[in-house]
């Protein structure tokens, strides 16, 4: 995403909403993808996955932007994932300690942390290249767009698939749960659902910024 | 003054209209299928006869829906959504919860067809990916089957067909096995003459193999079904269980039984001849029927489900673009072996 003008003269709360919202992560950018269906089968999982990955983002996002007059061309992605790693290695002890059920939901994917494509694309698309207060903001604009977008794919997921939210059972003893909803499939239909929504509010807000331009088809 | 008269007249292609339109096809499918539907409705009563109607409706609405929201003009009037829902309908457990009956049928139409881009472009028969989600939705109420020909079934209607929305249903009777499950999990066969006239359990308009035959025969005399899928399907799963059946009679069910039972008839006559879903091809389609029939034999007698007429008929779907491409027809005017001009 490549803004129209010099960064110098972007205000930092833009770098922070555009992850929220006109970029987000999961449901405009389309990034990260293996942890958005794999762990959003429950709320719980979504909410602690997207943390997890909001602090790993920010902190790596931090210090690479830090150091990027420092690390040769030549070696960037490399250095990117050793400090990426770094981070997803204290999550993972850290979320060890907190919560070992948690961790053992989350299973792989927290290791997986590593190869998320969207961190390591806001490393080398952003803080490689601004300072390390607007990458912070962007860090964490991007982290928490992602976490809202895990959390809502994780609420429809578990609302539906189990009658719950937080594990706080919603309805009667006679609901029947979606059983598709949190299998792996469900992920997807969820997903396809949230991007409908959000396409459809997209080209709206388009239609009503400028009505004479035709919605693209 | 009077005009001219037209001696030659000059339009694009076709020349010669059969008369056949999308719609007349659609109807006439329909009318093929009313003897089932009516048999359905004789057999499981006012269950069947709500199911179906809320499958009907439940497609009609989304096609009607979908139609507003990409500000297209209606098409309820080809009948083609109307046949997605009958199909739809006849493929389910009389019995079934309408709510659950209503969400498939929303989501097969919604899923399979309108975000394709509607009809013609589906690359999956809608009917049966509703009653796939159905089925992985709901797997148990799915596969609790309602007996048939009970005294009061146009009286009084199963208290699990009127369960509320996003409730679990209750079974107030006993629930039947289909004669798919017998065999698979007690080892008991069903007759085969109760099979094909239908007194057995299972789904609405799948117990009755003759009265599929029917309305398949008359679609094939009007020549408004290619009759090469169903006679592929049948080819091979018949030859394919009597082999088996030969190499131990007490492990695998005699062909007969492997054509009668559960959706295979419905599914090879109905749903495997969905002309946007199935190859263009003669040869193509044969190899899909065979394709389809192999994986209902694989399924059913290896595989962990009773049936398997409806992930067979999927796959099917899933691989016939590519039957398309390996199998062209030869370009007119050049010779075999020689690529086209």
């Amino acid at each position: 995403m490549v803004d129209s003008f010099p960064h110098e003269e972007t205000p930092s709360t833009d770098e922070f909403i555009k992850g929220l919202w006109r970029e987000n992560p999961v449901f405009v950018q389309v990034l990260g993808m293996c942890p958005a269906l794999a762990v959003s089968n429950t709320a719980r999982n979504a909410l602690a996955m997207g943390l997890a990955t909001l602090f790993v983002l920010l902190m790596s996002n931090v210090v690479i932007s830090s150091l990027r007059r420092f690390v040769p061309k030549e070696v960037r992605i490399a250095t990117y994932i050793l400090v990426i790693a770094t981070f997803v290695t204290i999550v993972d002890y850290v979320l060890q300690a907190i919560s070992l059920d948690l961790h053992k939901a989350l299973g792989a994917f927290i290791s997986l942390i590593v190869v998320n494509c969207l961190i390591l694309g806001r490393a080398e698309a952003f803080a490689s290249k601004n300072t390390a207060g607007k990458s912070a903001m962007d860090a964490l604009g991007m982290g928490l767009g992602f976490t809202a977008a895990l959390l809502s794919l994780g609420a429809v997921r578990e609302i539906l698939g189990s009658g719950a939210l937080f594990g706080l059972p919603l309805f009667h003893d006679g609901f029947q749960p979606w059983v598709v909803m949190i299998l792996p499939s469900g992920g997807f239909f969820a997903l396809a659902g949230w991007l409908l929504l959000f396409n459809a509010l997209q080209e709206r807000r388009a239609r009503l910024a400028s009505p004479a331009a035709e919605p693209m088809r | 003054m009077t005009t001219p008269a037209r001696t030659l007249e000059i339009r694009t292609s076709p020349h010669i209209v059969s008369g056949y339109s999308v719609d007349t096809i659609m109807f006439n499918v329909v009318l093929a299928l009313l003897p089932t539907t009516a048999f359905a409705i004789y057999a499981f009563g006012l269950a069947a006869l709500l199911t179906l109607t809320v499958a009907v409706g439940s497609c009609v609405l989304a096609e009607q829906l979908a139609c507003r929201l990409s500000d297209r003009a209606s098409t309820l009037g080809d009948w083609s959504v109307a046949i997605t829902g009958l199909l739809y309908g006849l493929t389910l457990p009389p019995g079934l919860p309408l709510w659950m009956v209503a969400v498939g049928g929303f989501f097969g139409v919604a899923l399979a067809k309108s975000l394709f881009g509607g009809l013609g472009l589906n690359a999956f028969n809608p009917a049966l990916v509703g009653r796939a989600f159905v089925q992985a939705a709901f797997p148990v109420a799915m596969t609790s089957w309602m007996p048939g020909f009970t005294a009061d079934r146009f009286v009084s209607v199963p208290g699990s067909t009127l369960t509320l929305p996003l409730t679990k249903p209750v079974y107030d009777g006993v629930t039947s096995a289909t004669p798919l499950s017998l065999w698979k999990f007690d080892g008991q066969l069903s007759e085969v003459g109760d099979l094909a006239l239908g007194f057995v359990g299972g789904s609405t308009g799948e117990t009755c193999g003759l009265l599929i035959l029917l309305g398949g025969a008359y679609l094939v005399a009007r020549n408004m079904m290619n009759w090469r899928i169903p006679v592929a399907i049948f080819t091979v799963v018949a030859t394919a269980s009597a082999s088996l059946y030969a190499l131990d009679a007490e492990r695998y069910a005699p062909p007969l039984f492997m054509l009668f039972s559960g959706g295979l008839m419905l599914g090879a006559v109905f749903m495997a001849t969905d002309m946007v879903a199935s190859p263009m091809t003669s040869l193509g389609c044969l190899l899909y029927g065979a394709l389809i029939g192999g994986l209902v034999v694989v399924i059913r007698v290896w595989g962990g489900m009773p049936e398997g007429v409806m992930y067979a008929i999927l796959i099917g779907n899933a691989v016939s673009p590519h039957i398309d491409r390996w199998i062209q027809p030869r370009v007119y005017g050049s010779r075999v072996g020689e690529p086209a001009p």
